[in-house]
């Protein structure tokens, strides 16, 4: 049956319908008819998921609810539940920024509230839904191992996704008042983009100035972080305490979370529009370049790669976006550092975080170079070979990359020039592995598009993963033992000959 | 002794070009363009007009026939007959990040055009576009119709002989379409060739010196206006007497194309 239209309910109809297509035309790119073989890879990839749960909460699904346990557990809901914050803080970005229908809603005799409102709960229950498939083979190897009173975890997600929908909002808006919407957005999305991601950094770096090692379990389950810790009847286990089964505290956590995301609703609904309408009257900024003296004498070869750097080094969001990867170097540089002098086996540990940090910012920096031109016909209308426009663009991903991995590298090569040359090796393989998977399935975008780069080919994004890993188990395995390392190699070969074969480029060869 | 006229050469001929997707967009189009002639290409919406502007301009690549640009075999030597030609579309590719200086610079390095004869044109250029004042700005902030003439002024740097134009009038306001305008005929004037697609049929009637239509991938009729008044024939009715427009004469011309068909 049809809700009467301009109700809650007939809003909410309309967002599951978008929510629903943009869904599946995000996991099929496009492509109804990939929807029986995409659904396979899901089911495939979920029982896999299951044999590693198994692997690694398996073992604790028996735990009692003592100071380490909690204390493990309250660790992992606080990182998922910031990694929630920074989905909804994007989401919410984008539900005042995107004008899509918003110009259609506003101009339009329904009263907005009810689709804001409407709006807001479907970020929180979006943050929720991404978060599920992940946990749940995690909290289903814990129910069969350990009981029914593990599920209270799933309604866990659930409350993290409304806490965490209306944190991001209040947030939002405080963002806002604070610095105005000509900032908010930039500011939003930088901040989701590192808020995770530093949570796992600063435990890392804590955990290598403590103890010398990557570890983070060795911080949370130091006999410092326990003696500091609260008591067993603290409020503060009780997320931990709800994913564990125990009524009390579920029912608390659950009540408090949707109380939270009734009074972001309440509050912010009714003044949606109004933001709404800030943040599109925001315009880009006028920015003046410095006037420079005379155009310099230049090749077509070089004018390609300095404009691909100067369109990164101008974008902050881009910058944010691209250089994530660049957070994940800085426990490997502490580490370094703190190794300098004392010629451990830490070094070992070093190379493959570098070559999987390099694969991964080559992926990125290859798909704006070569994916996201803004100007494609103007420069496929350039009177140069289209071999060499491309080879420009590789040699400003090589460029980049190098410019950020030489200061480590040379540091390196101080305390250890085998780790540093391994390391080295590493780094341009897995560059030059990556960059010919995006050159492979290279398709045209915006630069703008780079969040949803992977849409166009999930083949792409997962075997540009699996070739950096492939990459840095080689050097890990290369920096102990070179004839160890061919096997890691083949491997890591075999993944992007097999991405090759699964590419357009191959099917057109 | 009989004075023999030089024929005016050419900057453009395609032959029997051909391109398909799911259906036949361009379908053995025969075209000539003369050098220093304003030529614009009209036709309904699907009829291939884009298409056959994306593989004079060497973004597409065709699936029969041959392009020839002022003499080049444009198939054969792309690079070669790039260097002469400019294209610009409907919707200006620049860069957001980059001033109009910038953007100038790059185009005239890809180009390969010497720094200071590029710099002395993209300051002209800059200075006949009014964009002057704007050209150490990014262009993120810029209107439609200052990015529009940012490539503009991205495809003259370099100095090409045959400029193609597809739809450069869409969403301009009235004094930047009269900006782009002028410019175009004072490139005509001073030699250049501009071919050219619009859907406003005024800008064709009043600019074109010969008008081509385009149908389901064919050339259907071209000549001059009044050469097409004679083409539309019956169609036109008594219209055609009374000088009709080229909007009538269009019009007309489809229709029988789609009557035949």
């Amino acid at each position: 049956m049809t809700a009467a239209t301009g109700t809650a309910r007939w809003f909410a109809h309309h967002e599951a319908r978008l929510a629903w297509r943009d869904w599946l035309s995000m996991i099929t790119a496009g492509r109804r008819e990939r929807l029986r073989r995409v659904s396979l890879a899901i089911v495939i990839f979920a029982v896999f998921l299951h044999f590693v749960a198994y692997w690694m909460v398996g073992p604790y699904a028996d735990a009692a609810a003592d100071k380490p346990t909690l204390v493990a557990i309250t660790a992992t809901v606080l990182l998922s539940w910031l990694l929630m914050i920074s989905q909804a803080m994007e989401s919410m970005t984008r539900a005042f920024y995107s004008r899509s229908d918003l110009d259609l809603i506003l101009a339009s005799p329904v009263s907005a509230d009810r689709l804001f409102a409407v709006r807001i709960a479907t970020v929180a229950l979006a943050v929720a839904a991404m978060a599920l498939p992940l946990a749940a083979p995690f909290i289903n190897v814990l129910v069969a191992r350990g009981g029914a009173h593990w599920l209270g975890a799933y309604a866990l997600i659930v409350a993290m996704g409304a806490a965490a929908t209306a944190l991001a909002v209040g947030f939002t808006v405080a963002l806002f008042r604070l610095i105005g919407p000509k900032r908010t957005r930039l500011v939003a999305q930088v901040i989701a983009a590192v808020i995770g991601a530093a949570f796992v950094i600063g435990l890392q770096v804590a955990a290598i100035l403590s103890y010398g090692t990557f570890s983070r379990n060795t911080v949370l389950q130091s006999q410092a972080v326990l003696a500091h810790a609260p008591g067993l009847d603290s409020l503060a286990w009780w997320p931990a305490r709800a994913a564990m089964g125990d009524p009390v505290a579920l029912i608390g956590v659950v009540a408090a979370s949707l109380a939270l995301l009734a009074v972001a609703i309440v509050m912010v609904a009714p003044r949606f529009g109004d933001y709404a309408v800030a943040a599109a009257g925001v315009g880009a900024a006028t920015v003046r370049q410095t006037r420079q003296a005379a155009f310099r004498p230049t090749s077509p070869r070089r004018t390609l790669r300095r404009k691909e750097w100067t369109l990164l080094r101008r974008d902050p969001w881009l910058v944010s976006q691209t250089f994530m990867q660049m957070l994940y170097l800085i426990p490997p540089a502490v580490l370094l550092w703190r190794s300098f002098d004392d010629g451990n086996g830490a070094y070992n540990l070093l190379v493959p975080v570098l070559v999987m940090a390099a694969g991964q910012l080559a992926g990125g920096l290859a798909w704006l170079a070569i994916s996201g031109e803004d100007a494609p016909d103007l420069v496929a209308t350039a009177p140069v070979p289209k071999s060499f426009i491309l080879r420009a663009k590789i040699e400003a991903v090589l460029g980049a990359i190098g410019l950020v991995f030489a200061p480590l590298l040379i540091v390196l090569a101080f305390v250890s020039p085998w780790h540093a040359v391994v390391a080295a090796a590493g780094i341009l393989i897995a560059t030059m592995a990556a960059t010919a998977i995006q050159l492979w399935f290279r398709s045209q975008a915006k630069r703008s598009q780079f969040r949803r780069r992977q849409v166009s080919s999930r083949i792409a994004t997962f075997t540009e993963a699996f070739s950096s890993i492939g990459w840095a188990a080689t050097a890990a395995v290369a920096a102990v033992s070179l004839v160890l390392a061919i096997a890691p190699a083949l491997i890591a070969l075999a993944v992007v000959a097999g991405a090759w074969c699964m590419s357009p480029r191959a099917a057109n060869a | 002794m009989k004075h023999v006229t030089p024929p005016t050469p050419l900057a453009l001929e395609i032959s029997g070009l051909s391109k398909r997707f799911d259906r036949p967009a361009v379908d053995g189009l025969n075209l000539a363009v003369r050098a220093g002639e304003f030529y614009a290409l009209l036709g309904p919406n699907g009829a291939g007009k884009t298409t056959t502007l994306r593989m004079i301009a060497g973004l597409l690549r065709p699936d029969a026939g041959t392009i020839t640009v002022a003499g080049i075999d444009a198939l054969a030597d792309p690079v070669a007959a790039k260097q002469i030609m400019a294209w610009i579309s409907d919707e200006p590719m620049i860069y957001d990040k980059l001033t109009p200086s910038e953007y100038l610079e790059f185009v005239a390095g890809l180009w390969g055009i010497a720094p200071k004869s590029a710099q002395a044109r993209a300051e002209e250029l800059l200075a006949w576009l009014e964009l002057s004042p704007h050209a150490h700005e990014r262009c993120e902030g810029f209107s439609k119709g200052m990015r529009q003439k940012v490539a503009l002024a991205g495809a003259l740097v370099h100095d090409p002989q045959v400029i193609i134009l597809d739809e450069p009038l869409t969403g301009l306001d009235a004094g930047s379409a009269r900006q782009v305008k002028t410019v175009l005929r004072q490139r005509v004037n001073a030699g250049g060739t501009i071919i050219m697609t619009t859907h406003i049929l005024e800008v064709a009637e009043r600019m074109a010196d010969r008008i081509g239509v385009i149908a389901h991938g064919r050339l259907i009729a071209e000549g001059t206006l009044e050469e097409l008044r004679r083409q539309a024939g019956n169609g036109l009715g008594d219209a055609a007497s009374a000088g009709a427009t080229l909007e009538d004469t269009f019009l007309a011309l489809v229709a029988e194309q789609a009557q035949a068909a």
